[in-house]
């Protein structure tokens, strides 16, 4: 087996109809939450931790399952996952610096 | 072809077939992805100078005199289900349903079209309510980060509708299935931008 092979190997099929409306159903979900916890006062004291939480549970099921890293080969993922890290970083670098956290 | 190769010809409508690069993956693919992670850094700068300035005007209009997270909410719903859409147009143009196809990529596109209106519609009531790009710190990276955003959205509906033109022509085999999904990868990242200002912008301030 060749290297491309090898690598190519790593793909797996992408997801069918059932799954994809699984998904967005998880992702309506999620967002009806979302907007709950923003408007239900007792939830205030974790608003942040809680949003941001929710938040990233939707980025991350939209870029697994709708943008297939999780079938697709690795380096896809890592292409991605590296400069959205040092994006990360610029953002709270930035926020530390300006004394916003 | 190998037999780690068969499981993806018996999906059939799965990945693309093994390219003869270096790597195994198709270039375009690779450099499109690469496209993406430089987005997420632009995106990254935006989103750090709107919150490095967030909070540090004295003078209003202020993000809770203006917002309106019903209808936010709701466009956030609608580029959700343009996802969804999406990966539909995607799925039958790789089975080759060339009835399907057209009819879910016309879909994508109005559901752009949909919140670039609902935006028109929210930035013209900030601006009636006093909320100018000139007017504070506020205003000026909010309208510039939203404002990259719905210029992103409107290259993508533009797209759409060029693949729509395709499809409704018959020019969208499955063989061209990637054209679909270099588009579908576009569209996907606008939608998870607009989760990070969704809730960094609207639920928390």
């Amino acid at each position: 087996m060749t290297a491309a092979e090898v690598t190519h190997a790593a793909e797996r099929p992408h997801p069918g109809a059932r799954q994809y409306l699984l998904v967005a159903l998880l992702l309506l979900i999620v967002t009806a939450v979302e907007v709950t916890v923003f408007y239900v006062p007792a939830m205030h004291p974790i608003l942040v931790p809680a949003l941001l939480t929710l938040s990233a549970a939707k980025f991350a099921m939209v870029a697994m399952f709708y943008m297939h890293l999780r079938f697709d080969a690795r380096l896809f993922s890592w292409v991605f996952l590296t400069p959205l890290a040092v994006a990360a970083a610029v953002i709270l670098a930035l926020m530390a610096l300006f004394h916003v956290l | 072809m190998t037999d780690a190769a068969l499981p993806l010809a018996a999906a059939g409508a799965a990945a693309p077939a093994a390219e003869r690069t270096s790597t195994g993956l198709n270039s375009r693919k690779l450099l499109f992805w690469s496209f993406i992670g430089s987005e997420c850094m632009f995106f990254g700068s935006l989103i750090a100078t709107y919150m490095v300035y967030r909070g540090r005007d004295t003078t209003g209009p202020f993000p809770h005199d203006v917002f309106d997270i019903p209808l936010t909410s709701y466009s956030a719903l609608i580029l959700l289900v343009s996802s969804l859409t999406m990966v539909l147009a995607l799925s039958a143009v790789q089975r080759g349903d060339r009835r399907r196809a057209p009819l879910w990529l016309a879909a994508t596109a109005l559901l752009g079209v949909h919140f670039l209106a609902n935006q028109a519609w929210e930035f013209t009531h900030f601006v009636e309510k006093g909320l100018k790009l000139q007017t504070n710190l506020f205003s000026c990276s909010f309208y510039v980060l939203t404002g990259f955003h719905g210029t992103h959205v409107l290259v993508g509906t533009i797209w759409l509708w060029s693949l729509f033109t395709l499809a409704v022509r018959g020019k969208l085999p499955p063989g061209r299935a990637l054209d679909v999904e270099v588009a579908g990868l576009y569209w996907h990242f606008v939608d998870v931008v607009w989760i990070a200002i969704f809730t960094l912008v609207y639920l928390i301030h």
